[in-house]
């Protein structure tokens, strides 16, 4: 830290029960779209790759997540035809 | 606790929304032009929307004892029609002589097109023209990685912009170490939903510091919170972090960004 260091906090007392019901919150969003018969949407299968990511090593998971649901090319697209974002890439930028 | 609210869509809020801000201590409120949930039809809509901007809405602020602050332009959103928007950037340098404006913003990319691009270069030579701070909104979700790259490059294709005069919003765990190694300031957006959230905004700093950085709620017309600003410093001290930081992220860091114009005062 570059500036100043927080005073000892137990973050784990602070934030596990909501890390706890977030991850129940995607166990049971996968669980439901398996049963309805939704599981080949491109978004799905983005979450689901993204999943083995919390399990790296080092303190960045949150951003090689969201590398992974990235848009990874350079080139502006020719036009816009929506307005807004899916949260995953689709393959075609 | 006193706080600046750097980045707030006013228009689209309640008194009852200015009251409780200014319960929770907000001295000052800075907002940016942006997409009012639809495409305006004519540049007429834009002169009207600025004309409350730097009319109005500040004399709504000044009731709650809050000063009001605004920022100027076509929000990527509507640069698909290019004629139009050229229409509406040609409006602005009226709008700058406001004693109440201090910059162009936001600026920015939304799905990262062409004439989005087009259009962000135009307003940065406004903004070089007429030696204006910038205010950008980089895009969401998906779009976000790449538009931050090339938003960088735009604004370095002019040598004469200071990246410490430029605050690049919306950032999140992978685009604020391109954004402040280029020199530029970052902006934090808490969201209620789906984007970046109090607790990761904190994790940010921790990692990246406390220099050239701030948080914002970004309210606006649809599902956000305007209090998301006093609630994260209040976050930021059940985490363990001292007043002095805390008062520096919430209040230094945003006054010592807009103070490079010299409109702004408190
Ligand atoms: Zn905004």
């Amino acid at each position: 830290m570059e500036n100043d260091s927080p005073s000892a906090v137990n973050l784990v007392d602070l934030d596990f029960m909501d890390a706890r019901a977030r991850l129940l919150d995607v166990a049971s969003f996968l669980d439901r779209v398996e049963r309805a018969g939704q599981m080949d949407d491109y978004r799905v299968d983005a979450l689901l790759k993204a999943i083995p990511l919390l399990q790296n090593a080092g303190p960045d998971r949150a951003a090689e997540i969201l590398l992974s649901l990235s848009d990874p090319s350079d080139e502006p697209i020719p036009e816009a035809h929506t307005k807004g974002a899916a949260g995953a890439f689709s393959g075609n930028s | 606790m006193k706080y600046i609210e750097p980045h707030a869509h006013m228009v689209s809020r309640t008194t009852a929304d200015y009251e409780a801000m200014a319960l929770a201590g907000c001295q000052v409120i800075s907002e940016p032009a942006f997409w009012a949930g639809y495409d305006r039809s004519s540049e007429q809509g834009f002169h009207d929307y600025f004309s409350l901007l730097t009319g109005f809405e500040p004399q709504r602020a000044a009731k709650f004892g809050i000063k009001h602050f605004t920022w100027m332009c076509i929000n990527p959103k509507e640069s698909e029609d290019v004629g139009l928007a050229n229409a509406v950037i040609d409006l602005i340098p009226e709008f700058l002589k406001c004693d109440n404006v201090l910059g162009i913003g936001e600026i920015g990319l939304n799905k990262n097109s062409r004439n989005e691009l087009g259009v962000l270069e135009r307003h940065i030579a406004v903004a070089d023209e007429h030696d204006q701070l910038i205010l950008v909104h980089t895009p969401h979700l998906e779009d976000k990685l790449k538009g931050t790259k090339l938003i960088i490059d735009a604004l370095k294709n002019f040598p004469n912009i200071k990246p410490e005069r430029v605050i690049i919003d919306h950032v999140e765990e992978h685009t604020v170490a391109p954004v402040k190694d280029a020199g530029f300031w970052a902006g934090m957006t808490l969201y209620p939903e789906s984007k970046l959230t109090s607790r990761r905004a904190i994790d940010i700093l921790e990692k990246f510091g406390t220099d050239k950085i701030w948080m914002n709620c970004a309210c606006d017309w649809g599902v956000s919170e305007p209090l998301a600003t006093p609630k994260a410093a209040r976050m930021m001290a059940q985490r363990g972090h001292s007043e002095k930081m805390i008062e520096k992220v919430f209040f230094d860091n945003p006054r010592d960004f807009m103070a490079q114009s010299p409109k702004f005062e408190i």
